[in-house]
Parts: structure tokens; C-alpha cells; sequence
């Protein structure tokens, strides 16, 4: 809120008067003006304190606060509430409000993600415009009028789209909470790591806040190229496996039908021995999409050290929204065919399946996979092989046949580059420490390498690694990570079409909505 | 700023010899040393003491009739006089705790509690009485008042473990206190 | 051949008891005394209460007697903690240093006069451990070694708060070992003996170098002659360069540079835990023992009881045993305390020195007055043998001397700095 003004219209053939240094008088308006409803015009003179000024927005944060309930020390929203802030700043820290506060609903359950506390809204109705024009799934409202207005569901509908928690962040206050961050922790222990999500081709940019070593919860990142400021609940609330209890924390090997631990210099030393008995078409590797770059980048490197021919990634599709969610649901495809040098990754994973069934393939090394979850292998393929190698995050039912199984990082976990759909460099940052002895998995690729080369690796960090890549593959020339920069780099045309953003460039060449 | 010049005194013969400014000393130290055995110490009777100085023997001897008004003990969590834990866990304390030895597990209050309407409550309240330096930060910050330094000063444990004060504990020192602003109470 | 045996056996009797029963047994007690007295002055309470725990056998009261027991429960828990031995010392040195500084200080009692001739059997032996006639000249050669050892522990330990601790100690000990030396040149010249035992004796008859009210010295029994009296000006000197210096040999307050907390941590002895800390901290209050009885003997009696009683005491006898040196062993030992009680007493009167302060008081101050001092002595010595043409040209050249060198040491001053606020 400001107070605003003009200098008067001269008259015809009249010439403005100026003081010293130029300016003319200004005629101050004598009520205040919502600066954010009006437009900056040439000679207009603006206050931005005064006692005019002051006094009015002091009455309205008054206003606003007096049914708001003191439920600071309890809302989960208190450290990034725009009220709390406005009220610190332009408040008068004492309400003079002694009649009974107007009650609403409390605690409302609208839907399966999103809690509702009426008391606390401000009635900005950002919830109901994003959940009307983004989401594209009107279930809001307010009913009642006055101080009385309530946010409210339509009547038989709850607030379930895919896409709810977004109104979670949106809100300025804490009238809408995430179930699954409510009572967690208070948001200025939060630690936030800009990151990308790897749940879809989309990448859409995320924050990881995280306090000590646990994650809390993730949410959107702006990047008008990816995902505005959007993302899905399901990609969103995909993280709690990262400390399950199914999570692998140091290298197992099998002892006869028991998986015991071991140390990774035990295990890269079977690993070593073990491989030299397989000839070069004996052995296949399987790879994942959901790696980053580098680590696809090391694993070529694994194949041509062993001179390996069955070479294959694991395709995963599901059905795409129109909005966010890509059919395609491995992060990295892009980036894989990049750094294979291959047009279709997954091709060859069909004719490794029938090798290990005919058991012209003896030996097995399969990364960031679940085989029998994901790449249609059954138990009795598995237990064909003579040796099978697998690194993982979670023990899953493949890993039951594994004779070496070797703990990975998850994606909050290290740091990297992936390439999204639409041929968008973006870069993975290290929000949490990977849990004991689990092992970054550019690092665990590049000893698997030196134990078989018997070499020391020149590699050193990750950024080593991609200067070799920057060094071989030429689209990613003259790159480095840290180039690659919160927003990425678009590094190729794919000609992929990201629904979303298509429907807010449909929405602003209609003239609905600015910016 | 003025530039003030400043001088070492002159010293007199006698003075630089120093010698009579240290048996001066002597004399100082066998008095303090003097009064201290005659049970005359400055401050001794204020300090309750024992009679050799101003040191109170303490196993047998107790500070706890002196202590006084304003004494920083054990922090403790506190129950109203309806029987209402205070804390809801909004983890200010934890915020603002200098040696960090506060350790908050927030946790819903289920909705058949009579105090469903709080919402919010402390599931674990760890205080490591090892870290803590008795600051009064906590009480100071608390919005609840739910937190207060009682006149606790025998913290001792035979280990690491002991000297953590888990919920129970705290709410065991910390008892009820009664006349405090209750925000709860209002209609809901 | 059996009298050898018995010599030999004298000899090792004297050593265990003089060195272990006696001097030893006096490290522990000074403590004590060091933290009940500094306690004391403090308005504290100190060391009180450790001692038999009798309620535990169902006796109504403890028993802890001031808290006297305090030394053993310090021993016992030193000799308890864990040797620690860090990764980054020198190992050899590390170990030898704590020997070097508690062993010199233990040989330096053998040639303290403890008490006079006892007679034990018929058979008369003195109460000294070796009876060798360069008393003084032995006790510097052996004491100036512990620097040695501190300087051994400083380097050892590779880390740097001890070996500036060590840097400090050697220079601060090879400074004040010159001072040391000449200052007590005028009491070796007017005894003109360098045999401790013969020194006290000498004192016990005619009086103390500091006390001459007995015997030769008072001028009323020797027909007038005032020498002894007018020697006390420089044996005044002599006494209180003397007893500075020891302070700085010994690394007590107000000299402790080496190990001074506020800047060194611990100095030298910062990387050493149980037994080896326990051995610098022996080492240290042997040292004060050792430097305590020296000054004693020399200046004060030894064992002399004064006032012409010391023939009385010494013929005490019980049958055939004349046991009258025991008593004077005694009278040692109370002179001893006290000196200690006044080692404690300046400890916490008296603020550390600046090291710079330190270096002048040695080198500008001590060393100076000390050398004019030997002069002065020299000619109240030699006064009676001269006629008075002589002496007083002597007096006068002295005066000119001595002018001279406080001139010199003024003008070798650098200037005052202005302090500005």
C-alpha cells in the first residue's frame, strides 16, 4: 500500500514547473493506493512510508488478523507464512480486538493429501484458481459471506486430483497443509537443495528440504521451461523409500543361501576374480535409465573394459496426464541415447532375457534395476546364472538372487546431470549424505572398473568425470556441471511437447492470464 | 575523537625497587589468609559458610534455603491446572537453544483426546542435561509457557544416558504450575 | 672387610632415608600445603575431605584428619590414568625428559647437612649423605641439568605450545643460573669454605650469616669488632638475588613462563598424562625443596637451632646414644616448612612476570648487582688487614664501578614508547 500522485496537467501552451533538480510538484492523492493494482506511469510520484501510509497498513494487517487464530506455535506454515511476515513487518504486534474471534472449521479432512483449517484462510482464493485453471478439477469454494466466508469442497467431491498438494504451497498461510508434512518440522530447520525429480522424462525442478540426514518433504521449483511451478503429488511424495527400512547399507555377498555383509574392498575382489572366468559373450550387462549421465557414461566404459556385446537399459512407461507426468517415466532416456551413442537403449534387453534362459549367457550385471519387478525376468531365469551382480538401493526380490549385491545412492543423495524429454540439461544436487557404507554409484562403476583394469582410476570427483564426457560426446561440449545452473541448459531439439506449459502458452495468447 | 596522551606514573626510588609494594602484598594475602581461618571472610554469612572462608560444605550443607529469587535451574516442561501439557511442540526452544541440547519429536494429538483441538504436542521432548548451559533461552522464547527453569541444581548421572531428560522426567521436576494465560481454553 | 659392609650400609641407609623418607615424603606435603594455603588465602576451604571412610565400617563420624590423605588419593589416581603416550612425539626423548628433571633434583640432596654428628653404637656419623667439600659448586652442576629435561619434553612432545614452553625454561634457566652462581661467591668468601656441613657448623657457633647475635660475630664477644654486623649489607644482597633466582631455577610463580596456563596451555609438560605429568610435577617441588634447604643452610642455620643452644641440643643423649642430631634434623625441617609456606605465600602474592621483564631482571638487574656485590663483600672482608687510605679508595672506586654500570644499564634502555589511547 502507497500513497500516489501526479504532477498537474498544464494547461494549453503552458510549460510544467520544475523545482531544482528537475521535478515537478506532485498533487499527492489524499487516500493510500494498492501498489500491486496499479501501473507505474512517467512523473508519478510514489511514497512508500509516511505517516499516511503507515497507519493504513497497520489497520489492514489489524483487520486481517482479527479472526485469524493464534495458531502460530502449532501451524505448520509459521517461517514461510506471507500473513506472519506482512505482520512482523507492517503490524502493531498487540490486537485491541476483546470480542469473541468468528470460529470455522478446523482440521477439515477435503481430501486424502490436503488438510483444511478454515480459520486461518485469508480468503485469497488462490486455491480455487489454480485448482479451476492449472489443475483443471474445480472442487473449490467459498460459501457464506462477510467475516463468515468459508472455504469450502463441492458438496459430494473432495480435493483428490493429482495435483493438490500445489494449493499446499501456494497458500499463503496455513490454512491448507500437506498430510504428509503436517506436524514434521518446523520449516526453519529446513535445509533446501535445488534438485531435479527422477520419477518422469519431465525432470521437473524440485527443492529437497531436508534437516540433518532425513529428507522432509520436496517441493516445485520455478523453471518456466520444465514445470512452471508446478508438480505432481505422486512425484512429490516419492521419497520415503529413501530411509525405509528395505534400504541396503553396506555390500552384501552370498554365503551359500544367506546374504552377509562384507566390505567393499572384499567385494570389488570377488568381483575381479569371479569375471575373469566368463568369456566376453558370456557376460550382459543391464543398465538403467534412471541414471545419471556420468555414471551411464562409466558403465560404457565397464562395458568396453569387458569387452561386453549384450548391453541393455530398462524401458519403463506408464500413461502420461496432460499436464506434467511423461508416458515415458525413466528421467535420463534422453541422456542415455546421448551417452550410448545408441537411438533405442532398451532394444536388446528381449534377446538378453532368452541368453539367460538358454543359458548362453552365464554372467549378470544389473545396475539401479529390479529385474523381476521391472524388466520381466522370473526367479528361475535368475537362479540359471552362474554369477549375478546387482546394485540396488532396496533389497528387492531380484536381490534375493544376487551373489553380489552392492548399495547405490539415491538420487537426493548424489549429485549429477540428466537429460529431460525435451533435451534439457539439468543437474541433480546432494541433499543428504548416502546412509553408511552405500556408495555414490559413480564411484562404485569407476572401482569396478579398476578392479578389473587392476589401474588406479584418474577419476577423482564427479566433475572429472563429466570433463570426459564434455571431451568425447560432442553436444555436451564446453559444458561443466556448475554451468549447467539451477534452470539447465537446453542441449538438444527432441520436438517434445511438455502439456502444461502448452496450456499456460494457450491461456496467455487467449489473454487470461499475464506474464 | 580526542587523543588522550597517557603516562606511566613516575616511579620513585623506593618505588622501582618494587620491594615494598610486595611485602605491601604479603601483608594483604596473609590478612585475606588471616580472616579466612578466623571465619571473617567478606560475604561469608550472606554464602552461608561453612567457617573457612566463604565456601559452603556442601553434602552436608544445603544452598537450597539461599538460593535466590531469580536462580536458573533444571529446565522443565510444565502441566496447567487443568492437566493440559503446555508444549506443542512448536520446536522455538529447540530453535534457540545455544548447545542445541533440545531434541523435539513432534506428533498429532488423536482426535478422541479431550485436547483434540490443540492439534499439536510433543510425541518425544529430549532436554541433554549434559549440553545444557542453564541459559533460560527456552523459557524466554516459549510462546506457550510451557517451558520453565525450576530450582533444580543436583543433575547427576552414572551415565550418558541418565543425564538425558526424556518427557517424563521433565514433566515430573516441572509439576503443575497454575496461572497462566490459557489461549486453549477459549469456545472452540 | 665386615667394616666396609657397615659403610656400605650406613651409606645406603642415609640415601633411602634422606632421599625417600624424607625429601620425597616432602613433595606430596607441599602440595597439600600449596592447595590448603592458597585455599586459605582465597576465602576457599581447599582439600579437606578425603580420608578413611569410617561410616562405611559403621562408625558415626569419618575420619579425615584436614584432609592430609589428599596427597595419597592424587598419587593414586596419577599413577591409576592412562599413560598416553601421543602418536606424534618423539618417543625416546618423550620418555627420558620426565626422568631428567625429577632425578638431578634428587641427587642435589646429597650434599645437604641434615643435622650434625649422631652416635649410634659408639659409632659417630654424620647426618649428610656425602660429606664432599664442593657443597655448592655439586648442587649447581647437578640442579642445572633439569633443563634438560624440560627442554627434552618441549622438543619431544612436537607440538607447539610445549616447545615454546622449553625455549622459554632454557633460556630463563641459563640466565638465572649465573646470578645464582655470583651471588653467593660473598658467603663462600666469608666462610671461605665450600663444605655445607662446616658452613652450618661455622653459623651454629658464631652465629647466622643473616643472625649474628651469638658468638664471634656479636661484637660484644669479640671486643668490638663490628665486621660481622656490616657484612649483613651484602649478605642481604647475596640473600635476596639468591632467593629470586631460585624462585626462577625452580619455574615458580612469579618466574613460571615455561608452564604459565594463560599462554602455554600446560607448557612444557602440555602432551604428558599420569605418571610422566606426575614426575615433571615431583621434578618441580623437589626443586623447591632442594632450593629451600640451600638457602637455609647458607644463609639462615641449617640446622641450627641459634642463640648458643646448638651445643646443648647436640649432646642430647639418651645412654649411649647421642641422639641430639635427630632434634636438629627436626629443627631443619620446621625451617624448611616455613620457606616452603613462603615459596606458597609469594606464589599467590606476587603477578607473573613479562618473559622481557624476566631476561632484564636477570641479565641487567641480578647479574650486575651480584658481581658488585662480590667487590663489596670483598673489601668489608678484607677491611681489617688494610689501613684506612686503602679502604677508602676502595669504597670510592667502588662507588664509581658501580655508578658506571647502573649508567650503562640506563642508557642500553630503549626509549619509553608513548602509549596513546
Amino acid at each position: 500500500m502507497v500513497q500516489m500522485g501526479m504532477p498537474p496537467r498544464p494547461a494549453p501552451g503552458q510549460e510544467p514547473t520544475r523545482d531544482e533538480n528537475g521535478y515537478e510538484p506532485i498533487g499527492w492523492i489524499p487516500r493510500p493506493a494498492i501498489s500491486c493494482a496499479n501501473t507505474v506511469a512517467e512523473n508519478m510520484g510514489i511514497r512508500t512510508s509516511g505517516e499516511l501510509v503507515e497507519k493504513c497498513r497497520e489497520g489492514v494487517m489489524e483487520f486481517l488478523l482479527i479472526n485469524h487464530p493464534l495458531d502460530c506455535p502449532i501451524c505448520d506454515q509459521a517461517g514461510e507464512c506471507r500473513l506472519q511476515e506482512q505482520s512482523v513487518g507492517f503490524g502493531r504486534g498487540v490486537s485491541r480486538f476483546i470480542d469473541m474471534k468468528v470460529k470455522k472449521p478446523k482440521n477439515v479432512d477435503i481430501g486424502p493429501r490436503i488438510r483444511l483449517d478454515d480459520e486461518r484462510c485469508i480468503m485469497c482464493s488462490r486455491c480455487i484458481r489454480f485448482m479451476d485453471e492449472v489443475a483443471g478439477d474445480a472442487v473449490l469454494g467459498f460459501t457464506q459471506r462477510g467475516t463468515h466466508t468459508t472455504l469450502t469442497v463441492h458438496p459430494g467431491r473432495l480435493l483428490d486430483s493429482n495435483y493438490s498438494l500445489n494449493t499446499a504451497d501456494i497458500c499463503p498461510v496455513g490454512a491448507l497443509t500437506s498430510n504428509d508434512f503436517r506436524f514434521q518440522m518446523r520449516v526453519w530447520f529446513l535445509k533446501e537443495t535445488p534438485s531435479i525429480d527422477v520419477n518422469c522424462g519431465t525432470g521437473t525442478n524440485i527443492v529437497i528440504h531436508t534437516r540433518g540426514n532425513t529428507i522432509h518433504r520436496i517441493t516445485p521449483r520455478q523453471n518456466d521451461a520444465v514445470n512452471s511451478n508446478w508438480m505432481p503429488d505422486s512425484h512429490r511424495l516419492n521419497f520415503h523409500y529413501i530411509d525405509s527400512e528395505a534400504r541396503l547399507t553396506e555390500p552384501l555377498a552370498r554365503d551359500n543361501t544367506q546374504h552377509v555383509g562384507t566390505t567393499w574392498t572384499k567385494a570389488l575382489e570377488t568381483f575381479a576374480t569371479k569375471i575373469k572366468n566368463f568369456a566376453a559373450d558370456e557376460i550382459a550387462i543391464i543398465g538403467s535409465a534412471r541414471m545419471t549421465n556420468e555414471e551411464l557414461f562409466l558403465l560404457e566404459e565397464l562395458r568396453n573394459t569387458l569387452g561386453v556385446k549384450n548391453f541393455s537399459l530398462v524401458a519403463r512407461n506408464g500413461d502420461a496426464d496432460a499436464l506434467l507426468i511423461a508416458a515415458d517415466r525413466n528421467p535420463n532416456t534422453t541422456g542415455a541415447k546421448l551417452v550410448l551413442k545408441q537411438d533405442d537403449p532398451y532394444q536388446s534387453l528381449a534377446a538378453i532375457r532368452s541368453g539367460v534362459q538358454s543359458r548362453k549367457i552365464k554372467a549378470l550385471l544389473s545396475f539401479s534395476e529390479d529385474l523381476i519387478t521391472d524388466a520381466g525376468f522370473s526367479a528361475e531365469d535368475l537362479s540359471k546364472l552362474d554369477f549375478f551382480i546387482q546394485s540396488s538401493l532396496l533389497a528387492n526380490p531380484s536381490a534375493a538372487y544376487a551373489d553380489l549385491v552392492l548399495p547405490g545412492a539415491a538420487f537426493a543423495e548424489k549429485r549429477g546431470s540428466m537429460v529431460n524429454l525435451s533435451g534439457r540439461l539439468q543437474r541433480l544436487n546432494r541433499a543428504i549424505e548416502p546412509p553408511t557404507k552405500a556408495r555414490d554409484d559413480w564411484e562404485m562403476l569407476r572401482d569396478l572398473i579398476s578392479a578389473v583394469t587392476g589401474e588406479k582410476s584418474a577419476l577423482h570427483s564427479i566433475e572429472d568425470v563429466f570433463k570426459k564426457i564434455t571431451s568425447t560426446i560432442s553436444v555436451f561440449d564446453g559444458l561443466t556441471l556448475s554451468k549447467i545452473g539451477a534452470q539447465g541448459i537446453a542441449i538438444q531439439e527432441t520436438g517434445y511437447k511438455i502439456a502444461l506449459l502448452e496450456n499456460e502458452r494457450a491461456r496467455k495468447a487467449a489473454g487470461i492470464i499475464n506474464g | 575523537m580526542p587523543t588522550i596522551k597517557l603516562t606511566r606514573p613516575k616511579l620513585d626510588a623506593g618505588e622501582k625497587i618494587y620491594l615494598g609494594a610486595i611485602f605491601k602484598g604479603f601483608f594483604l594475602t596473609l590478612s585475606h589468609a588471616i580472616k579466612s581461618l578466623r571465619g571473617k571472610s567478606a560475604g561469608a554469612e550472606g554464602l552461608a559458610s561453612s567457617g573457612l572462608g566463604i565456601t559452603m560444605q556442601f553434602p552436608e550443607q544445603r544452598w537450597d534455603d539461599h538460593m535466590p529469587e531469580y536462580y536458573r535451574g533444571a529446565p522443565t516442561l510444565v502441566t496447567d491446572e487443568q492437566g493440559r501439557e503446555r508444549c506443542v511442540s512448536c520446536q522455538l526452544c529447540e530453535f534457540i537453544c545455544p548447545p542445541k541440547a533440545i531434541k523435539i519429536t513432534p506428533s498429532e494429538i488423536p482426535s478422541n483426546d479431550p485436547w483434540a483441538k490443540v492439534e499439536k504436542r510433543p510425541l518425544e521432548f529430549d532436554i541433554d542435561m549434559i549440553r545444557c548451559i542453564y541459559c533460560g533461552m527456552c523459557e524466554e522464547v516459549c510462546p506457550e509457557q510451557a517451558i520453565y527453569l525450576r530450582k533444580d541444581y543436583l543433575i547427576t548421572g552414572t551415565s550418558r544416558d541418565q543425564m538425558v531428560h526424556n518427557k517424563e522426567k521433565l514433566y515430573e521436576i516441572g509439576g503443575v504450575r497454575v496461572g497462566l494465560v490459557n489461549k486453549w481454553n477459549e469456545l472452540k | 672387610m665386615p667394616e666396609i659392609l657397615i659403610t656400605l650400609a650406613i651409606i645406603v641407609i642415609k640415601v633411602v632415608t634422606f632421599t625417600f623418607l624424607v625429601v620425597l615424603p616432602l613433595v606430596p606435603l607441599s602440595v597439600y600445603f600449596e592447595r590448603r594455603f592458597s585455599a586459605i588465602i582465597q576465602d576457599r576451604v581447599g582439600p579437606n575431605r578425603v580420608g578413611i571412610p569410617l561410616t562405611l565400617l559403621g562408625m558415626k563420624k569419618d575420619f579425615h584428619f584436614f584432609g592430609l590423605i589428599q596427597p595419597i588419593a592424587d598419587g593414586l589416581k596419577l599413577f591409576l590414568k592412562e599413560d598416553f603416550t601421543p602418536n606424534h612425539v618423539r618417543k625416546a626423548f618423550y620418555w627420558l625428559a620426565p626422568a631428567l628433571t625429577v632425578v638431578p633434583a634428587l641427587i642435589t640432596v646429597c650434599v645437604v647437612p641434615f643435622g650434625p654428628d649422631v652416635t649410634l653404637f659408639g659409632h659417630t656419623e654424620k647426618l649428610v649423605i656425602a660429606d664432599i667439600d664442593v657443597g655448592p659448586l655439586f648442587i649447581f652442576a647437578i640442579s642445572s641439568l633439569t633443563v634438560y629435561g624440560i627442554t627434552l619434553a618441549g622438543w619431544a612432545s612436537n607440538s607447539k605450545f610445549p616447545f615454546i614452553g622449553g625455549v622459554r625454561s632454557t633460556a630463563q634457566m641459563i640466565s638465572y643460573e649465573i646470578c645464582l652462581g655470583l651471588s653467593i661467591i660473598p658467603v663462600l668468601l666469608y666462610f671461605g669454605e665450600l663444605n655445607l656441613s662446616n658452613i652450618v657448623e661455622e653459623q651454629a657457633k658464631n652465629g647466622w650469616l643473616l643472625l649474628p647475635l651469638w658468638g664471634d660475630s656479636a661484637p660484644w664477644n669479640n671486643g668490638g669488632n663490628y665486621s660481622a654486623w656490616l657484612f649483613l649489607i651484602p649478605a642481604f644482597i647475596a640473600f635476596l638475588i639468591f632467593t629470586i633466582s631460585i624462585f626462577a631455577e625452580t619455574n615458580r610463580m612469579p618466574f613460571d613462563l615455561p608452564e604459565c596456563e594463560t599462554e602455554l596451555v600446560g607448557g612444557y609438560h602440555t602432551e604428558y598424562s599420569s605418571m610422566k605429568f606426575a614426575m615433571f610435577f615431583m621434578g618441580e617441588y623437589a626443586a623447591m625443596v632442594i632450593g629451600s634447604a640451600l638457602i637455609i643452610t647458607l644463609f639462615l642455620g641449617g640446622w641450627s637451632f641459634g642463640f648458643g643452644f646448638d651445643d646443648a641440643i647436640a649432646n642430647f643423649a639418651i645412654g649411649d646414644f647421642k641422639i641430639g642430631g635427630l632434634l636438629h634434623v627436626g629443627i631443619f625441617l620446621g625451617k624448611l616448612l616455613a620457606f616452603i609456606l613462603f615459596f606458597i605465600l609469594v606464589r599467590w602474592t606476587v603477578p607473573r612476570f613479562r618473559y622481557d621483564q624476566l631476561m632484564k631482571l636477570g641479565w641487567v638487574i641480578f647479574f650486575e648487582a651480584a658481581l658488585i656485590n662480590v667487590f663489596l663483600a670483598a673489601l668489608i672482608i678484607a677491611a681489617p688487614q688494610f689501613t684506612s687510605a686503602i679502604i677508602a679508595s676502595g669504597s670510592v672506586l667502588l662507588v664509581v664501578v658501580t655508578a658506571a654500570v647502573i649508567w650503562v644499564a640506563k642508557v642500553s634502555e630503549p626509549p619509553a614508547k608513548i602509549l596513546r589511547a
